[in-house]
């Protein structure tokens, strides 16, 4: 997830990271992980990124930042259950993989290069 | 590529989703997209999304999903039917490292026919195909990862926004980290050789490798070539396992 603040609402987080931040702590299927302090409208990813044991890597002059995935797994999927992807088309227009619910999928990821 | 087997398959309930990786976006990847004229989604991933949510780490690499949002097989090597032409670089005289390019890419096997039969017996028999994993099998074939896997796609991701945002040399520094931390990604290795201006022309995106005219600029460690011809061509995927 970038990041241009450290300071983003809880629906951003979710929406970058899949995490929820709920009363029992950040949840994501069946996993919840407890926090120290139960966050307000707005999070402070550099508070909860060592917390969930999420990477923040910065660029050298700082104002821009990446938060990494969670690993406490061992795997990249935690759950056969397929993350939401949502990226835009051609057109600029966004397209959500969770729209396609209801039909049997293959995604196939290539490169111009 | 995957167009004819939409149409095909599509009335027997299956969607094509194609994630096109590249940091340079729409403006790379619309020459391909409009040649292959899709009526299925076409997506754009500048920053490697798949990498982080499916543990995609080459191309071409298919997941499926069935009707109910579950993934059956995780990211794996998904060779394209053989049936169309690839969008191809006309008729340029190739220079010696195309040439070699092109030698060790010929010893790369995939086997487009038997993916194509699993996914056909996927689409036509669902849950009751061999072909469709339990939700167990699919997390235990999902790519490693640990804490310094993670720290390193961190990096990828920023290097692709500082890229896009003009700072060449801030996005090489995050690259390099992020080829040390996450070697079996190879996509992330391609991406970053892609987008050093080594030639001009419509060769300039495969070259991958240091410049003829200046090599010691090259500010990776490893090249197509030279990756490839260490890895072994024949290891350049794994052998798919159904």
């Amino acid at each position: 997830m970038l990041l241009t603040s450290m300071r983003v609402s809880r629906a951003e987080f979710e929406a970058g990271t899949g995490w929820a931040l709920k009363p029992e702590g950040a949840c994501r299927g069946d996993i919840c992980i407890p926090l120290a302090d139960q966050p307000g409208d707005r999070v402070d990813v550099a508070a909860l990124a060592p917390q969930l044991g999420m990477p923040l890597v910065s660029s050298e002059d700082g104002t821009l930042h990446a938060l990494g995935p969670w690993s406490g797994s061992g795997r990249v999927l935690t759950s056969a259950e397929a993350p939401e992807l949502e990226l835009p088309r051609l057109d600029g227009t966004p397209f959500r993989l969770s729209s396609l619910r209801g039909t049997k999928v293959l995604l196939v990821a290539w490169a111009p290069y | 590529m995957w167009q004819e087997l939409r149409t095909e398959l599509h009335p027997r309930g299956l969607e094509i989703v194609t994630v096109g990786l590249d940091t340079l976006g729409a403006e790379a990847c619309r020459p391909f997209i409009e040649a292959a004229a899709p009526d299925h989604p076409s997506v754009i991933d500048a920053h490697h999304a798949v990498a982080e949510r499916f543990g995609v780490v080459n191309i071409p690499n298919g997941v499926w999903i069935d009707e109910n949002g579950i993934i059956v097989r995780p990211a794996e090597v998904a060779p394209a039917p053989r049936r169309s032409e690839r969008p191809g670089l006309g008729d340029v005289e190739l220079p010696d490292r195309m040439v070699d390019i092109f030698t060790e890419a010929q010893k790369i096997r995939t086997d487009p026919a038997a993916y194509e039969a699993a996914l056909r017996d996927w689409v036509e028999r669902g849950a009751d195909s061999p072909y469709a994993l339990s939700p167990d099998e699919v997390v235990a074939r999902s790519r490693p990862r640990d804490a310094d896997r993670a720290r390193g796609e961190a990096h990828f991701e920023l290097a692709t926004e500082l890229e896009r945002r003009g700072d060449h040399a801030g996005a090489v520094t995050h690259f390099r980290e992020a080829h040390r931390l996450v070697p079996d990604n190879f996509s992330y290795r391609r991406q970053a050789w892609s987008l050093e201006p080594a030639v001009d022309g419509p060769l300039a995106r495969f070259w991958q490798g240091p410049a003829p005219d200046d090599p010691d600029a090259w500010p990776y460690d490893g090249d197509w070539l030279s990756d490839v011809r260490q890895l072994g061509a024949e290891n350049y995927y794994p052998t798919w396992q159904p």
